[in-house]
């Protein structure tokens, strides 16, 4: 039966709101920018070992060495302090910054849509004591969390799970990975609050309606209305917060690793090659204005696909 | 309304405590310590150590004597800054980065309402767009992207204004200039937003129909409807630029809180952390208040309980 309306239907909400960004020509730019960064990122490393023999974490032989060399046929973007191929380092900069922004939206989503689904639910005093754990979160400096999150998890105590992750990326025995893969985790733990309140606020004016009614009269269990009924509703509103928490999020890693408590060398991201930039900003502004551009280039994208998904999944809510 | 207030003034204090000691529970959490850097200390200097701060007593204890000063509003002494008190490190601090902080918010403020406002006015007009990209841009480009680019075209080859530093006004220009871009950018969309809702709205038509002149209807009636996002914006982010924001600092090495306060959260320097937190959670609270109480003003439909 199901199947009939769809047809006769025409046109599923998700169809409607595929059409409704495909006219928003910024926001098909975003994507369009998106698509090729992320086609970039993953094999372009691998075009430049075969092209030209550099890697992000290659120096060069002493002799060879051109440190701190201005961009070139050879070194299209120059190369860093320690004669390292800029190109290659911003391009796996580039993959660590965006699993950055994927992971710990993820974590975010899962911990924010199921808090603030719990606490609308529940509502009275459940929901009241859950927000205001909340404010009180807020009123904490992330950073402070971060980094305790960062040492008490960090080294030797390293989750089994975060590690076992980050070998299916980069091979047994990458301790620095491993601790990179947490930072994903930490970051991800400090950015649900806001989805929790957007969520909450979805729940809240959902969990009155009949179909929810129905399906407690069925004796459909909490847990399942909670996740199967009411979230499954709520999702447009989160699918944008989330598209829009992509960027925030990268935007921190960039500043942890500007502050060094971030992703650390051998590996980069983008976040941690300007910050190594902006050192000899006077004299080699490259080193500062690549990986700068990317970054900027990469979250003006998302920020449009965001404010594009945004009306055209939602045309309801205020568009600031 | 002046119940509400005392109301509300009152609940700070409660807030506070409650964030100090969430975040001294956070210290504690962590594994390691402030005295001890990577050798490990003999054991009987270790002892001492702990005994002059008082780290030998039960944590209850710890907790009680902590709490009991800093109800006292005394935060105790700086464990790096050595007879240094926490207060008086706020107190040094705290004006460099209220200085950059509030002159960057006027600055936003000035270009965010004039750029967002005629964006709305002028919808889907060449301006509307311009300036709603350049508002994404200065979203999108990190703070510390900015500067260093703003201080290599200026100070670097155009020799126009000095690259870093505490001193005269032409000291302040570029990290002013950094740290209000991206609120700048905030608000023209929130400001832009709410203009559009406001001047769809029935007492728009009213005012017009009743014959007021066009700028009397946008200033004195949509203006006051339409930033109420704005205003809600404001309280946030005041509060996170007057903490001092550290990568302005950083770039520009001006002596601000937020270095103080990220120093501090690397040393472990417990009473200071508490300190710089306790301060600026209060102020965050107090700012909230404020954009609280003027939304009243602001906006005749609101009421307070």
């Amino acid at each position: 039966m199901a199947e009939n309306t769809e047809t006769i239907k025409g046109t599923s909400l998700w169809k409607d709101a595929w059409k409704r960004l495909l006219k928003n020509k910024l926001a098909v730019f975003g994507l369009i920018v998106m698509v090729i960064m992320i086609i970039a990122v993953t094999i372009g490393p691998a075009i430049i070992r075969w092209t030209t023999g550099f890697t992000a974490d290659f120096i060069p032989p002493e002799g060879d060495q051109i440190k701190s060399f201005p961009p070139s046929l050879q070194h299209p973007m120059g190369t860093d302090e320690a004669g390292r191929d800029l190109l290659a380092r911003v391009l796996q900069g580039g993959r660590i910054s965006l699993m950055v922004g994927v992971i710990s939206t993820i974590v975010s989503l899962l911990v924010g849509v199921s808090y603030g689904a719990i606490a609308g639910y529940m509502g009275g005093k459940i929901d009241n004591f859950m927000m205001r754990v909340v404010d009180i979160i807020y009123a904490i400096p992330y950073i402070l969390i971060v980094i305790v999150l960062l040492s008490v998890f960090g080294g030797p105590n390293t989750p089994a799970w975060i590690t076992w992750l980050a070998e299916r990326f980069g091979g047994a025995g990458n301790q620095g990975l491993s601790q990179i893969f947490l930072l994903f985790f930490a970051l991800g733990l400090v950015s649900w609050l806001t989805m929790a309140r957007v969520v909450r606020g979805q729940i809240l004016s959902l969990k009155n309606q009949e179909f929810v009614l129905a399906a407690r009269a069925t004796g459909v269990s909490t847990t399942s209305i909670i996740f199967r009924h009411l979230v499954p509703n709520a999702l447009g509103p989160v699918i944008v917060y989330a598209t829009l928490t992509v960027p925030s999020v990268m935007l921190t890693e960039a500043f942890l690793s500007f502050l060094g408590i971030g992703v650390q060398a051998p590996f980069a991201s983008w976040g941690s090659l300007a910050s190594d930039g902006i050192k000899n900003i006077a004299i080699y502004p490259w080193q500062l204005i690549f990986p700068g551009v990317t970054m900027a280039l990469t979250l003006f994208s998302l920020n449009f696909l965001g404010d594009g998904l945004r009306d055209a999944l939602d045309p309801q809510t205020r568009k600031f | 309304m002046l119940k509400f207030i005392f109301k509300r003034l009152l609940i700070i204090i409660p807030m506070a405590l409650l964030v100090v000691t969430l975040t001294w529970g956070l210290i504690r959490i962590a594994p390691g310590n402030f005295y001890s850097t990577e050798k490990k200390l003999p054991p009987a200097i270790e002892a001492n150590i702990k005994k002059k701060y008082g780290l030998d007593k039960p944590w209850y204890m710890q907790y009680a004597i902590m709490m009991g000063n800093i109800v006292q509003l005394d935060f105790g002494d700086s464990l790096k800054y050595q007879g240094q008190s926490v207060n008086e490190i706020i107190k040094r601090h705290f004006p460099y980065s209220a200085t950059m902080g509030i002159l960057a918010y006027l600055l936003a403020l000035i270009i965010g309402l004039a750029a967002g406002m005629i964006a709305a006015l002028k919808q889907n007009s060449a301006f509307d767009y311009a300036s709603m990209s350049a508002a994404m841009l200065g979203l999108s480009v990190p703070n510390f992207v900015l500067g260093p680019i703003l201080v290599l075209v200026f100070s670097l080859w155009l020799f126009w204004l000095p690259p870093a530093r505490w001193g005269g006004i032409s000291h302040l220009i570029l990290p002013v200039i950094t740290l209000s871009a991206i609120y700048a950018a905030y608000i023209a969309r929130l400001t832009r937003a709410g203009m559009l809702e406001v001047m769809r709205s029935d007492y728009i038509r009213t005012a017009r129909a009743k014959g007021l002149p066009e700028w009397k209807v946008l200033f004195k009636h949509a203006l006051r409807g339409g930033i109420v996002p704005v205003v809600s914006f404001t309280g946030p982010a005041l509060a996170s630029l007057l903490a001092g924001t550290v990568v302005v600092e950083k770039v520009f090495a001006i002596p601000g809180l937020g270095n103080i306060f990220i120093q501090a959260v690397l040393n472990r320097d417990e009473p200071l952390i508490l300190g710089i937190v306790a301060f600026l959670s209060i102020l965050i609270m107090i700012f909230n208040l404020a954009v609280d109480i003027s939304y009243g003003f602001l906006d005749p439909r609101i009421r307070y309980e």
